[in-house]
């Protein structure tokens, strides 16, 4: 797929909007099927690999109702089927398809409350849009309805016309909700929580809010305005922020609750702990785990002159990774001026764990791709600064029991690559503050807590959830889970009032 | 937000700050540091060793040098003026036991994180001599807080201006030398120094801890930016130290990472200097 202008996306639209309009009520299933894609208007691949500005420019009205007109309204929905958080796609769809888009926004609400964050980072096209009916039709995801982009389209347009309504507030309980961690995870608790009227206090580590949203997930995918806004609602709402506030540091988890009265605590503190590789020269001068270059980029600003907070020059990158943060890290890479950018993943294109779309717009952006590959060692210069990686070749194996072809290793397949910057991208443990200074706490061997299923842990009027819970894992996961954790805390502060 | 209580100057370039921040001063403990920053939208965070703290006040005391550009507008500001951003305390409190005879090394500003730590080893019950190095008289602080803690305070300056014209690691072989040789020796001050000091003790078998003075971002364990090489396992500064085995520690390799940026900052240094010289022109 090579990139087409806004302009010409715009424009084929209309047309199509024009043509199917008198008919948006009675469509059959055949003529639905023969809408074309609407396809993501994105700033030019060349313009923007060196600004920072969002790629993806959002549908234009007519784009959505076109797209939302592809929906077949399925009696079935099993779109549903692969929504963590079970939002009734084909209902939002069909308002959208009408040019309802107060009332589609508002059955997404029901579910999510992040949706022009989901609607941006989710990965689609393994949950909802993998079950779509349309998409099987032609056995091709590709072709599914574009129900995350639609998402987007509504999520936007709510906040650029001013729609966006604070949420009603129940009358003071007296009761006290700490949530620990910005993230996904802990903005929905803080929500949910003081809806019941219950003081909530948000205590986050770092000088801002939002966790991955604002560290690690670069401005050019999720614009910080977004978050900025989401924050604003919890600001109305009465929520109390605490930031530069480290839980088990300038106070202990359980002080929360013996010595500052709070009646319940969320735990949602994220998965920051970087996993290196573990081989030789991994930390000479220019190696850097994904995590810091990203938190210097975003969070410290490091792209914009005004910044006081540096960030390696380099010529020649090497990401190790096929996720979504090697991703976001190799285009970041190639923003803040590297030439050439490299993506070495150990198996194929097919494997990768990253968005589909984020790999396309990598690629567009010239970022190179090197399968079956891995770094063996890294070579430093004489004053310790990375001079060159040592590569080695993998090919796929049989398929083992899962079906899923292992990479081998090619013995004797070392070769060098001249390169100056390595980031590592290849996965997040949990971070151990917590439990290290709660030992009360039970955490499995991956360090992750362990919780029930209402989200409590194994200690009284604590919940907890999100990566720390699950492990490096989504946005949509972690929001679920943070769902699920304020249901559970505000039954437990009504049970314990009546 | 934080609001500065109180400021001295020791010399051109060291600066003693009272900042507010009661949890921190309640919670601290002797080797911990924090993070601050002088803006919270464009500025650096950088890690500072809490040097004394009063729970009455709800204070604690950092003492800093400039070496760059935060420090610099650090230095700039006074009491009544708001930090825009203070976490801590951060990082894993020093064992502190009783072990007997200890040597404590201070070098430059490394004397001012060393000061609540020898007072927790002397009020631990330990038998405390303590070396303290500059490169002059006027660079010299916590003199007389040292003396007052110390059972033996010997001085160096680099010049002579003032006690030993020595290097710390001269008072401390022969300390070591002696019957009985210390029992532990803390190094704190430039990596370079610490890194000698280790050195110094190696060949005696004295357990010498280190207090490292990495580049950090977050300080919570999170970007692996304050890593180490520490024996063969790579160590996170900010969670896992600050303080190591110096016998241990791969210094040569700590003290290229803290080189990483350096032209970057000189350069961001000296547009602030110029610019901030420029303003008081303006307002003369
Ligand atoms: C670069 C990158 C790209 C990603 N891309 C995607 C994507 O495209 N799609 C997707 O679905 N998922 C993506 N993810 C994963 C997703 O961001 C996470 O799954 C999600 O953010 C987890 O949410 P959370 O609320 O559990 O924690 P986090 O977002 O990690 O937030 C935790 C917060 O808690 C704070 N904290 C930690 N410890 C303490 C403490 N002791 N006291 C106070 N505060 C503390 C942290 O500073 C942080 O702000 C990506 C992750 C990364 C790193
Ligand atoms: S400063 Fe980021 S992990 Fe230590």
């Amino acid at each position: 797929m090579s990139y087409i202008p806004e302009e010409q996306l715009i424009t084929q639209a209309k047309c199509l909007f024009e043509e199917y309009l008198p008919k948006v009520e009675t469509l059959k299933v055949k003529e639905r099927q023969k809408i074309p894609c609407q396809e993501m208007p994105t700033q030019d691949p060349l313009v923007r690999s060196q600004n920072m500005e969002e790629v993806a420019l959002g549908y234009s009205f007519e784009q959505a109702r076109v797209e939302a007109m592809r929906c077949l309204q399925c009696v079935k929905k099993n779109c549903i089927e692969g929504c963590p958080v079970k939002i009734d796609i084909p209902r939002f769809i069909d308002h959208i398809a009408k040019g309802e888009f107060e009332q589609a926004i508002a059955v997404v609400k029901e579910t999510t409350l992040l949706p022009a964050v989901c609607g941006r980072v989710c990965p689609q096209e393994k949950q909802c849009q993998l079950y779509c009916t349309l998409g099987k039709s032609f056995k091709n995801v590709e072709k599914s309805v574009a129900i995350g982009r639609l998402e987007r389209f509504v999520a936007d347009w709510e906040r650029e016309n001013g729609k966006v309504i604070v949420p009603f507030v129940k009358p003071s309980t007296g009761k006290r909700v700490a949530v620990v961690g910005s993230g996904p995870a802990g903005l929905v608790v803080a929500a949910d929580c003081r809806r019941e009227g219950h003081h909530v206090t948000l205590f986050e580590a770092f000088h801002k809010l939002g966790g991955v949203l604002r560290y690690g997930i670069p401005e050019f995918r999720l614009p910080n305005d977004i978050i900025d806004k989401e924050i604003e609602t919890l600001h109305s709402m009465g929520v109390e922020i605490k930031t530069n506030f480290v839980v088990g540091r300038t106070r202990k988890l359980t002080d929360l609750i013996e010595k500052d009265g709070y009646d319940a605590v969320f735990v949602g503190t994220g998965a920051g702990l970087p996993i290196f590789m573990g081989i030789e020269g991994e930390n000479l001068v220019g190696v850097f785990s994904a995590n810091e270059y990203l938190t210097r980029a975003n969070l410290m600003k490091a792209f914009d002159k005004k910044a006081d907070t540096p960030i390696y020059p380099s010529k020649n990158v090497m990401v190790l990774g096929g996720g979504n943060v090697a991703m976001d890290a190799s285009r970041m890479a190639k923003r803040l001026g590297a030439e050439n950018v490299y993506v070495v993943y150990r198996r194929t294109e097919n494997e990768m764990p990253a968005r589909r779309e984020e790999v396309l717009h990598a690629k567009e952006e010239g970022v190179v791709f090197c399968y079956l590959q891995n770094a063996n060692r890294i070579i430093g210069d004489d004053k310790g600064r990375v001079r060159s990686v040592e590569c080695v070749r993998y090919e796929l194996g049989e398929p083992d029991a899962s079906g899923r072809r292992a990479p081998i290793l090619i013995n004797g397949s070392e070769f060098e690559m001249e390169i100056d910057t390595v980031i590592v991208a290849v996965g997040n443990g949990s971070n151990p503050l917590i439990s290290q200074t709660t030992p009360q706490l039970a955490v499995n061997k991956r360090g992750n807590i362990v919780v029930d299923e209402t989200q409590k842990t194994s200690m009284d009027k604590i919940f907890a959830g999100g990566d720390i819970v699950l492990g490096a894992a989504t946005v949509i996961l972690a929001m679920g889970e943070g769902r699920r954790s304020a249901a559970s805390i505000n039954k437990m502060l009504a049970e314990a009032a009546d | 937000m934080s609001r500065i209580l109180y400021k001295q100057q020791f010399s051109d370039d060291v600066f003693l700050m009272r900042l507010h921040a009661p949890l921190i001063a309640e919670e601290r403990k002797a080797g911990q540091f924090i993070i601050l920053q002088t803006d919270d939208d464009y500025g650096e965070r950088i890690p500072l060793t809490i040097a004394d703290a009063d729970t009455n006040e709800g204070s604690i005391t950092i003492i800093f040098q400039v070496v760059g550009k935060t420090t610099k507008q650090l230095s700039f500001m006074n009491a009544g003026d708001e930090l825009p951003a203070l976490v801590g305390p951060l990082g894993t409190p020093t064992h502190i036991e009783q072990f007997g005879r200890v040597v404590c090394v201070g070098g430059g500003i490394g004397v001012a994180p060393l000061h609540p730590i020898a007072q927790a080893l002397k009020a631990a019950g330990n038998h405390v001599s303590i070396i303290i190095g500059a490169r002059n008289k006027d660079l010299l602080i916590l003199e007389n807080e040292m003396k007052s803690i110390a059972d033996e305070l010997i001085i160096c300056t680099d010049n002579g201006s003032y006690g030993r014209k020595d290097l710390v690691t001269a008072p401390l072989k022969e300390l070591c030398e002696q019957h009985p040789k210390p029992d532990m020796v803390i190094a704190i001050g430039p990596p370079v120094m610490m890194k000698f000091c280790s050195e110094t003790t190696r060949p005696y078998h004295v357990f010498t801890q280190v207090s490292l003075n990495t580049i950090m971002v977050d300080g919570t364990g999170m970007c692996g930016g304050c890593r180490v090489n520490v024996g063969k396992e790579v160590k996170f500064v900010c969670v896992d130290g600050p303080e190591f085995d110096g016998h241990l520690v791969d210094f040569d390799n700590m003290i290229n990472r803290l080189n990483a940026y350096k032209d970057i900052e000189r350069h961001h240094y000296k547009c602030f200097v110029k610019n901030a010289f420029k303003d008081e022109e303006v307002v003369l």
